[in-house]
């Protein structure tokens, strides 16, 4: 079933969900660098559903971190959101933009609402206070409750990611390892029963098997407790243990974004097809891996036409001309290349599900 | 962290072939930050003026009689002294000693500082070990006291003695700083990589760590310039070391002695030194901000 | 035929304010010229230790490092230096590995002119733009004056090949020399690893923790497995990835994720017994897995620390219960069985 000419321009289909907790349309944000402007996020649209996992998979120089600091309002001063909308919905219905609320406002939606666990996830714990004061301190900004009930609720949390809670409150960050540490800070983000959380490179720092128990706990965390997760991450084993539908984000855009089997097993983007290929794994042959030739491009001084046109093996002269716009390339599916029906076809001539 | 004191590519070896562009180049970076600037050329002012000043303005040590302790006028702006010579000449040309021993006992602190530093630290084992506990029992020595015993026993009389002596007290705390810096990037890839290569201690020393050092070797330099200058007009107050001619420090020690404290009149003479010094410290702190500019690549942004 | 490089019983202790570690305990292996051998495990396996000492920059505590048949520590200073010239590094963090205020030509004409490889800037020069082009940095022209951080992560580390192999090294150790690069550039780096071994005829120690990258690199080589300071498992990679001996090794290939969801969402994982990992203060007794392991033997695990022993052509296994369900003893004195592994070169 394929079509033959692509569904009129940016179909609201590939991303757009009726039902979505969280909706970003044209997000742009950029900032100042020496040199110039830094155009880190452009025109990122897409959708949350309840209860969903999208991962959003980039590589350095892609704008991923920004776009994930943008999501929880995290900007450093010198960046600037110069367009787009993000609109929550909260559990009772009501939308509320989250660009435009007020400090005190923001303070409500964080940690409440939407929850961010960051890259650095050994440095992100206060080294001179116990688990229990960084976690007491917390519950304390966000929801006033008696001490009392905050322990209960932190001891319940920290046994919620399988830690041996009354040991782990009371101790200091460097006396627990990596993936203890990481397990806090899932359970902090937790304190509050947000409903989207932001895992930016959960378990890049850590180790084969920890990395393994990370992923397990997200997975059983998502299934138990329902929220959404955004993760964001250039590991794409990554997305395809956690995710139900992943975005790839190259140059600040999202040139594909669909159901994890669809992305994974019928890429229609020359970048996501030249990830797959790229990543060394133990199943892959080793003849057909093969590198992406070249490197991303300058963020500040961004050529005309696709931006991923340089590297690209299906690059034709439309490319250098002009910026394609995310076509539906297959149900709730869209890559933003002009070609994309050429790489539609590989897949079906060679046999995919 | 280390981060801000390594890499000033725009200071790189390369200027060695053609100075004066690199010369260009320094000055333009420090230009970014203008209050530093600024900062800069009046110290660059002061201090160079203070060697010509002496030379082109006569000043006349007699004196009139008639002419104490002045009320400040157009002839003479900063009233006259006990001997009824004009202060503000005084001022203009009393800052040569001064400057001397700032500049030379910066010199020769950070020379010292610098290469038994790198030498302790790279060393290590029993070199380190000496050089550590010297530079210790050195630090706990009171220096005025010293000093004290010091002017008793021997006549000082130069910029340079004072100099060498201020150096022999200071040196141990730039020791330790330099000993510190390289011990953490003896841990650096590069060193490592450089040692693999089997480059031979001097190389790995002199071409691989100190270059990555010189922002944090420069700034300390400009630091120990000012402690020098405020220890030695305080010798010179105190009455500890008599360099002749005027001088700021001597002017501060004669308007205490001579009863400047107690005449409205002469207070320009109290203040005009006291002025001078202080303009100078603050300009070389000054300085710092623009020299921050040159060597750390991360407030330079750019690539 | 001699090896090339060669660890016998090397182990290498630290004192550490809580007490002594043994970060590399009792390593045997050789390497053979031409070899691959990717030592992989997961933090506080040895394995950087052990790359140190095969460069000569940690000296080992106990054991001896051969180079060519002899004690590298034992060499006159004037051999000792050709053994270090030997054997270059190549290091992991690509924006540490360079020296920030020299261009790409200062750094590459160092050692060249230090040691007299070059006389002057002619030579230097055209003995630079050869290295550049032989690690894909085209045109070399372009990179000459540029300093580290006007340089991607790839191509810094393209830098750093290039410096290991200013002296002609015989050896190059490289410590997580893809983890820091980009994904999508990490196979272009290998392969033209790989081609310094095909093309030069470079010994590689690869040491890394992402057995996806191990596969690819040494595939015509050998993978060895460490574990709180002991190799575990040696064996060719092909075979190491589809017949994996040792629990250990096979917790580690079930627990890695692969980039294909079907795949990766119905892999059978290897259930451990425990999930906490030691620390190396405190290490156990007998085999240092056993707290862990699914072929725990009661009095036997606990009790005997199992050798490294061969089970078959050039594959070795450090485990009881695996080696005797192949015919092999694996208790004291049969070490000896190790030795055979010294003989095996790599098929090639």
């Amino acid at each position: 079933m394929s079509t033959s000419m692509p569904s009129p321009a940016v179909a609201e289909s590939p991303f757009a969900y009726p039902d979505a907790v969280l909706s970003v349309r044209d997000l742009w944000v950029e900032y100042r660098a020496y040199r110039g402007m830094v155009q880190a996020v452009r025109g990122v649209s897409f959708d949350l559903r309840k209860g969903e996992s999208l991962a959003l998979i980039g590589e350095s120089g892609s704008g991923k971190t920004t776009l994930s600091l943008a999501l929880i309002r995290l900007l450093t001063r010198s960046a600037l959101v110069r367009r787009g909308t993000m609109t929550y919905r909260r559990r009772d219905g009501k939308e509320i933009s989250v660009l435009s609320l007020s400090p005190d406002e923001l303070r409500r939606f964080r940690w409440k609402e939407c929850a961010m666990v960051f890259q650095s996830a050994l440095n992100s714990l206060n080294p001179v206070l116990k688990v229990w004061d960084q976690m007491y301190d917390t519950i304390k900004v966000h929801e006033p409750m008696s001490k009392q009930e905050a322990r209960e609720r932190a001891l319940e949390r920290l046994r919620l990611v399988q830690l041996d809670a009354e040991r782990v409150l009371n101790s200091y960050p460097h006396e627990l390892s990596g993936g203890m540490r990481q397990r806090v800070l899932l359970a902090m983000a937790l304190l509050l029963n947000p409903q989207i959380l932001l895992l930016d490179e959960p378990t890049t720092a850590l180790d084969i098997l920890t990395q393994r128990s990370i992923i397990d706990l997200l997975r059983r965390l998502k299934e138990t407790l329902g929220f959404s997760t955004i993760f964001i991450s250039h590991d794409l084993s990554l997305a395809a243990e956690l995710a139900d539908r992943v975005a790839t984000i190259y140059a600040g855009q999202v040139v594909e974004i669909g159901e994890v089997r669809a992305t994974f097993y019928r890429p229609c983007h020359p970048y996501t097809l030249g990830l797959m290929r790229a990543v060394p794994s133990l199943t892959a042959s080793d003849s057909e891996m093969t590198s992406i030739p070249g490197s991303p491009p300058d963020l500040i001084d961004l050529p005309p036409g696709c931006k991923f046109q340089p590297r690209c093996g299906y690059a034709t002269e439309q490319c250098t001309a002009s910026q394609p716009e995310l076509y539906a390339v297959g149900p709730h599916h869209g890559a933003a290349c002009f070609n994309w029906q050429v790489l539609s076809r590989e897949h079906e001539d060679a046999g995919k599900p | 962290m280390s981060q801000a004191l390594s890499a000033h590519p725009g200071v790189s070896m390369r200027s060695r072939r053609n100075p004066l562009a690199g010369t260009i180049r320094v000055l333009r970076l420090m230009a970014r930050n203008k209050v530093g600037f600024v900062g800069f050329v009046i110290a660059m002012i002061i201090i160079v003026g203070s060697y010509i000043t002496p030379l082109v303005i006569p000043f006349n040590s007699i004196g009139s009689t008639d002419m104490i302790y002045v009320t400040p006028s157009w002839a003479h702006p900063f009233g006259t002294d006990y001997e009824g010579r004009d202060v503000l000449i005084q001022v203009l040309r009393g800052g040569t000693d001064v400057v001397t021993v700032g500049l030379l006992t910066a010199l020769f602190t950070t020379v010292i500082a610098v290469t038994f530093g790198a030498l302790s630290g790279f060393a290590g084992g029993r070199v380190d070990w000496s050089i550590t506990g010297l530079a210790d029992i050195v630090l706990t020595i009171p220096t005025l006291p010293l000093f004290i015993a010091i002017s008793g026993l021997v006549n000082l009389n130069s910029a340079w003695q004072l100099a060498i002596l201020l150096a022999v007290v200071s040196w141990p705390l730039l020791l330790r700083a330099v000993r510190s810096q390289i011990l953490s990037l003896k841990q650096r890839d590069y060193v490592e990589a450089a040692r693999a290569l089997d480059l031979g201690t001097r190389h790995i020393i002199f071409r691989e760590m100190l270059p990555n050092m010189m922002s944090y070797i420069v700034i300390n330099f400009v630091l120990t310039a000012t402690s020098a200058i405020y220890l030695s007009v305080t010798l010179v107050f105190l009455g500890l070391v008599p360099l002749s001619e005027s001088n700021w420090g001597v002017m501060l020690n004669l308007a205490n002695v001579r009863g400047a404290v107690f005449l409205p009149n002469a207070l320009p003479y109290i203040l005009g030194p006291t002025f001078a010094i202080v303009l100078l410290q603050f300009c070389l702190v000054l300085t710092l901000r623009s020299l921050d500019e040159v060597f750390n690549p991360r407030l330079r942004g750019g690539a | 035929m001699t090896a090339l490089l060669e660890f016998d019983r090397v182990g290498r202790r630290f004192t550490t304010p809580r007490g002594p570690i043994k970060a590399v305990d009792d390593v045997s292996f050789s390497v053979f010229p031409g070899d691959v051998i990717c030592l992989v495990g997961e933090s506080g396996c040895g394995k950087t230790t052990t790359g140190k000492m095969v460069t000569g920059l940690v000296r080992p505590t106990s054991g001896r490092v051969l180079f060519e048949g002899r004690d590298i520590w034992a060499m006159p200073e004037r051999e000792f230096k050709t053994y270090r010239k030997a054997v270059q590094i190549v290091h992991q963090d690509p924006y540490a590995s360079l020296n920030p205020v020299h261009t790409v030509y200062q750094t590459l004409s160092a050692p060249l002119l230090h040691h007299k490889l070059a006389h002057g800037r002619e030579e230097a020069m055209t003995q630079i733009v050869r290295l550049l082009q032989i690690v894909e940095l085209t045109p070399p022209q372009d990179f000459l004056e540029k300093y580290p951080h006007q340089l991607s992560g790839g191509q810094r580390q393209r830098v750093s090949v290039a410096r290991a192999l200013t002296l002609n090294p015989r050896l190059i150790v490289a410590d997580e020399a893809v983890s820091m690069v980009d994904v999508s550039i990490r196979v272009s780096l290998l392969n033209m690893l790989l081609r310094l071994r095909s093309e030069l005829g470079v010994t590689f120690i690869f040491i890394t923790h992402d057995l996806g990258v191990a596969k690819h690199f040494a595939a015509g080589g050998r993978i060895g497995v460490m574990y709180l300071g002991r190799i575990v498992e040696l064996q060719p990679a092909t075979q190491l990835i589809h017949s994996p001996l040792h629990p250990y090794t096979k917790a580690l290939l079930a627990a890695v994720p692969e980039a294909d969801p079907d795949l990766t969402r119905n892999k059978e994982r290897v259930k451990l017994r425990s999930l906490e990992i030691p620390s190396l203060l405190h290490l156990p007794s007998g085999c240092t897995f056993h707290p862990r392991c699914p072929l725990y033997e009661n009095g036997l695990c606990d009790v005997e620390r199992p050798e490294l022993a061969a089970v078959g052509e050039q594959r070795a296994v450090a485990c009881h219960v695996v080696a005797r369900e192949l015919g092999q003893a694996t208790t004291e004195g049969s070490s000896v069985a190790a030795g055979s592994l010294r003989e095996g070169g790599v098929a090639r």
